[in-house]
């Protein structure tokens, strides 16, 4: 069976493992720990390894997320996790601006991992504390042609969005690799 | 949707930088940190307009004498003859007598608005929110300004703020007395500041530990820590730099057409 695998990654905290589980037809296999530092407060177990979901497409290929650890500690991972990928989500905490930079960063690394097709996933519009996407690509910096999405990484039709317009991304870059298709000849009528 | 955060994490030239391009109109609140005070920023349609430094905006005769338009003798005899106090009556009453024009009260507006706002570049940290189409208060005169001669103005302050970023980067260190043979002590004089840093110098105490027991902000810290090292009083002992590793790139995945074209499908049916 061949596989294709997409990474979600971004920083502490930032909705990846509720993504993952939002469209993963099997229970998420996690590898959390409880937390003993001052990050506690903000929930009380993290993915220090990796979550990893599955969608099965046909009998034929599936396809893998694969869910980097938040923890700055563990980003050693990130590249492990990285290779192979056909692309890869970076998903925001909309509502904590303080995550921003630490967003920017990863997102950097994993752009310099591999010329991979990327999207950024605004992730907790339903919290009212949340900055709007398009303000987030502003305050992110981002190109104007990186595509910043509005996400609710616990609702499932949000999720399987942000994926069809990561494979849209993907599409897209594909074609523009291809090469030029040989010339036939035509038939004049 | 109120945008909040804080210039830690999202700079002001980030800011004014969104509220510019995406040509924003309401009021951006900031309460700054260690007793700097609170600021209320209004844009209208991306371009600053109003801006107050801790609750109510002064008078327009108190601005005219801050950017030196007016001497306080003559504010006093202008709001002396003035019966509601609203902005737009003094700038009248101070126009009718031929004090100044109305040019010379435009330009004295902004430039009060510029000085305003890059005060607030020198604020490392402060919570912030951006209320949608809050207008300031009617009595008030507003000037536009651009955003983007600020934003480059903002960028050389924050550039000098860089700057000492580089000379000192990390604040977890402790500083020592120089042993410097040739160092001339005499005839240096030392701030209050300096002073009390230098009384909490030791191997066990970080700059950021001083910087936090003095109450003093990374900016200021700096600044001081680099004026005792450029006068030869003090060196930064070294902290010790951990092996890094160098990064193979990993290798991206290649397939068909068809293969996305197969998971788009099932993602939709999904």
């Amino acid at each position: 069976m061949q596989t294709v695998k997409m990474v979600v990654t971004g920083p502490f905290s930032s909705g990846k493992t509720s993504f993952i589980g939002s469209v993963s037809e099997i229970p998420v296999v996690r590898t959390e720990r409880k937390i003993s530092d001052e990050t506690r407060s903000i929930k009380a177990q993290t993915t220090v390894a990796m979550d990893f979901g599955r969608i099965t497409i046909d009998k034929d290929l599936a396809l893998y997320l694969f869910g980097t650890p938040g923890q700055k500690r563990f980003d050693f991972m990130w590249e492990i996790l990285s290779e192979g990928m056909l692309g890869f989500i970076v998903l925001v905490d909309s509502a904590r601006p303080e995550t921003f930079r630490e967003a920017r960063r990863i997102l950097d690394t994993f752009r310099g991992y591999s010329n991979t097709p990327f999207v950024v996933a605004a992730n907790k519009q339903d919290d009212e504390d949340a900055w709007p996407a398009e303000d987030l690509k502003i305050a992110l910096g981002l190109d104007t042609d990186t595509r910043v999405l509005p996400c609710i990484a616990t609702q499932k039709e949000s999720v399987k969005s942000i994926l069809l317009e990561l494979l849209y991304v993907i599409l897209e870059q594909a074609t523009e690799e291809l090469p030029p298709a040989p010339k036939q000849n035509r038939k004049e009528t | 949707m109120a945008l909040k955060g804080n210039l830690r994490d999202v700079g002001l030239n980030q800011l004014l930088n969104l509220i510019y391009l995406a040509h924003k109109t309401g009021a951006l609140t900031i309460q700054g940190d260690q007793g700097a005070g609170n600021a209320r920023l209004y844009f209208k349609e991306g371009k600053l307009i109003q801006a107050t430094l801790d609750g109510r905006g002064p008078r327009l005769t108190d601005v005219m004498v801050k950017v030196g338009k007016l001497t306080p003798d003559q504010a006093k005899a202008v709001q002396a003859r003035s019966r509601v106090d609203t902005d737009k009556e003094l700038g009248l009453l101070m126009i009718q007598s031929g004090i100044l024009s109305q040019g010379d009260i435009i330009q004295g507006v902004k430039n009060y608005l510029l000085e305003t706002v890059y005060q607030l570049f020198t604020w490392p940290s402060g919570a912030f929110r951006f209320d949608p189409n809050q207008l300031p208060p009617e009595e008030r005169i507003t000037v536009a300004v651009n955003l983007d001669h600020l934003i480059i103005e903002g960028s050389r302050r924050v550039q000098e703020w860089e700057q000492l970023q580089d000379i000192l980067p990390d604040l977890d260190v402790p500083l020592r007395f120089a042993e410097r043979s040739d160092a001339n002590l005499r005839n240096i004089n030392l701030s209050v500041e300096q002073w009390k840093v230098i009384s909490f110098i030791n191997a066990r105490n970080t700059i950021r530990q001083i910087a936090n027991f003095l109450k003093i902000d990374e900016f200021q810290i700096r600044r001081v820590v680099h004026g005792l090292q450029t006068a030869g009083l003090v060196d930064v002992m070294p902290a010790p730099t951990p092996p890094r590793s160098v990064p193979v790139p990993a290798a991206a995945a290649t397939v068909g057409r068809g293969v996305l074209l197969r998971v788009i499908d099932r993602l939709r049916r999904l």
